[in-house]
């Protein structure tokens, strides 16, 4: 039910970022999914990516500072209210949404939503009862 | 507890402020005699030779400074003629010109002996194998260590400093037993080691003497953990003689100033009044058995002080604590002085911060000055959220207001990129334009 999310500190300087993307292209790691939160200062690149433990450690390697957490990949109908519904599921049981983001892919007539929800083990509780369809790692990186 | 020479380390203190007294008589009649420059120092100040008759006497002589160095450039302040000199040292003068300092044979004996005493008091030996990492040249480091060493007996690897991958390789093939180098270079190799996956605990290197920079008791500590080792602070300044003015034994509890050769006294910066012992202010040090250059009450800008009590060693060498800043790198922010290892002791305390930072001070026309103490992340700091990393932020911000008394701001950077240095360490960037 969990997908591993990896996130990346990155002081805001040019190249940075294209360090990060080029140290996966270049141990062939697909970036399926990004967002980036940032201060002024820096900020922390989150990636879904088809082989997140392979990517930890290149960019370890790399001198990055890594941290893995794990997160939900939700499919939400592609019609106007679609996102509203799954997030009343969540703020019904008073769960709170640290941050989510987009999925590059689709599943069939769904768009894909990546939720950091938290507890997480509450949401996908919450989820399932609410009739919302919470996609596995595979399941995702088969898209 | 290892000596070189327990005799004269643990003589008896009555003994020592005689044998003080004569020796800076001597002194002081020949600097009189033979330097220009402090005949004139002496008759400005209203002192004659005549009225120093014991180790007391020294508060009544005039002091000695860095320009005082500039202005005799580069052979004015020798005591005897250049056919006497032997070896002619200078320390790198971040401003102006060098600092040029000059030794007889006996100097470089009497240098060869305090570093042999700093050297064994961390229990070298003849059979030990001595890494030598400080730079030789110009600088007093490479060198001082080096005779220190040879007249113990120790055999001495003369590598000088930096390749550090070279330094390692040695280390491994030869069986170095004794590291000599800067802290932050030990700390470096440290890193280096685990980064080529190299088993320091494996190793026979057993005692580290550093010195040429300040550094504190929890880099002590991960030096010790990195590399398995004794890690002792050494402590010394070209003008004085180079290293092996002050050394610490294994209690690890400060440094014992070789006082038969060097006498210190506390002054405060500001008035020059001396200080009663325990009290904090500026080591100023007086040569008393130098003939190349004599040094009288020379200002050392090293803020320390002197410990009242006794060494469990039993050393009668009274004991300055590590140095806490100096005069002039001392930062005054918003009216607060600040010494950058005061940055140091407040940021170890907060937990998974590593001693990698650098005070980044600045001034905007018509602003307060804005102090930024920029630190290296390390992965436990590192999660998903933006609002970790500034708790992080806060909680360094935190400590470091209520250790100096003013606000900061806190900039996490990445891993590695302060810089790592093979000399001494840069800890501060002042981009104020402070005028001179």
């Amino acid at each position: 039910m969990k997908v591993k999310q990896i996130s990346v500190f990155l002081e805001n300087k040019s190249g940075r970022l294209a360090d990060v993307t080029r140290t996966l292209a270049d141990n062939n790691i697909n970036i399926r999914a990004l967002s980036i939160a940032d201060t002024i200062d820096y900020g922390l690149l989150r990636l879904i990516v088809n082989e997140p433990d392979l990517a930890v450690k290149v960019l370890t390697d790399e001198g990055f500072t890594v941290a893995e957490t794990e997160v939900l990949a939700i499919e939400v109908p592609d019609r106007p209210g679609g996102l509203a519904g799954i997030i009343e599921i969540l703020s019904a049981k008073g769960l709170n949404i640290e941050y989510m983001y987009a999925f590059v892919g689709r599943s069939g007539e769904h768009a894909i939503v990546i939720f950091r929800v938290e507890p997480i083990d509450a949401g996908i509780e919450a989820l399932k009862g609410g009739g919302a369809r919470i996609l596995t790692g595979e399941e995702l990186h088969a898209l | 507890m290892f000596y070189w020479d327990k005799e004269t380390e643990c003589m008896d203190e009555g003994a020592l402020r005689r044998l003080q007294g004569e020796r800076l008589k001597e002194t002081v009649r020949r600097a009189y005699e033979c330097v220009p420059f402090y005949r004139r120092k002496f008759d400005e100040a209203g002192v004659h030779p005549s009225q120093i008759n014991s180790i007391d006497d020294i508060v009544k002589l005039p002091f000695t400074t860095k320009e005082d160095f500039r202005e005799n450039y580069p052979f004015g302040m020798f005591a005897v003629p250049l056919e006497q000199i032997v070896r002619i040292h200078a320390s790198s003068g971040t401003t102006g010109k060098q600092t040029v300092v000059g030794y007889t044979r006996n100097d470089i004996e009497v240098w060869s002996e305090v570093m042999a005493r700093t050297l064994g008091a961390g229990g070298t030996t003849r059979g030990d194998i001595v890494q030598n990492a400080y730079g030789y040249g110009l600088f007093t480091g490479g060198l001082g260590a080096h005779y220190g060493a040879e007249k113990i007996g120790a055999s001495v690897v003369p590598i000088s400093g930096g390749n550090t991958k070279r330094q390692l390789q040695i280390m491994e093939d030869f069986g170095s037993t004794v590291l000599c180098c800067t802290p932050s270079y030990a700390l470096y190799l440290g890193e280096a080691a685990e980064e080529q996956g190299i088993d320091t605990s494996k190793l026979p290197l057993r005692v580290g003497f550093f010195g040429a920079e300040p550094w504190t008791d929890k880099m002590r500590r991960e030096i010790e953990a990195k590399l398995h080792i004794d890690a002792l602070d050494i402590y010394g300044l070209s003008e004085v003689i180079g290293p092996g003015v002050s050394y610490e034994c294994m209690e690890k509890a400060s440094l014992h100033v070789n006082e038969d050769h060097f006498y210190p006294e506390i002054i405060d910066p500001y008035t020059g009044e001396p200080l009663e012992a325990g009290k904090r202010g500026e080591i100023v040090f007086t040569t008393l058995t130098k003939e190349g250059l004599p040094l009288i009450r020379y200002r050392t800008r090293d803020i320390t002080f002197l410990h009242e009590d006794r060494c469990a060693c039993g050393r009668v060498f009274r004991r300055m604590n590590r140095v806490l800043g100096r005069t002039d790198d001392m930062l005054i922010i918003r009216g607060v002085n600040v010494f950058p290892s005061q940055i140091e002791n407040a940021l170890i305390g907060v937990a998974g911060t590593e001693p990698h930072y650098l005070i980044v001070v600045d001034r905007e026309p018509g602003k307060l000055d804005d102090l930024e103490v920029w630190v290296e992340v390390s992965p436990n700091m590192v999660s998903d959220e933006v609002r970790r990393l500034e708790e992080v932020e806060k909680t360094i911000a935190d400590e470091l207001e209520s250790t100096l008394g003013i606000s900061l701001k806190v900039k996490l950077v990445e891993p590695k990129t302060i810089a790592r240095s093979e000399g001494k360490a840069k800890r501060v960037i002042d981009r104020r334009d402070l005028g001179s």
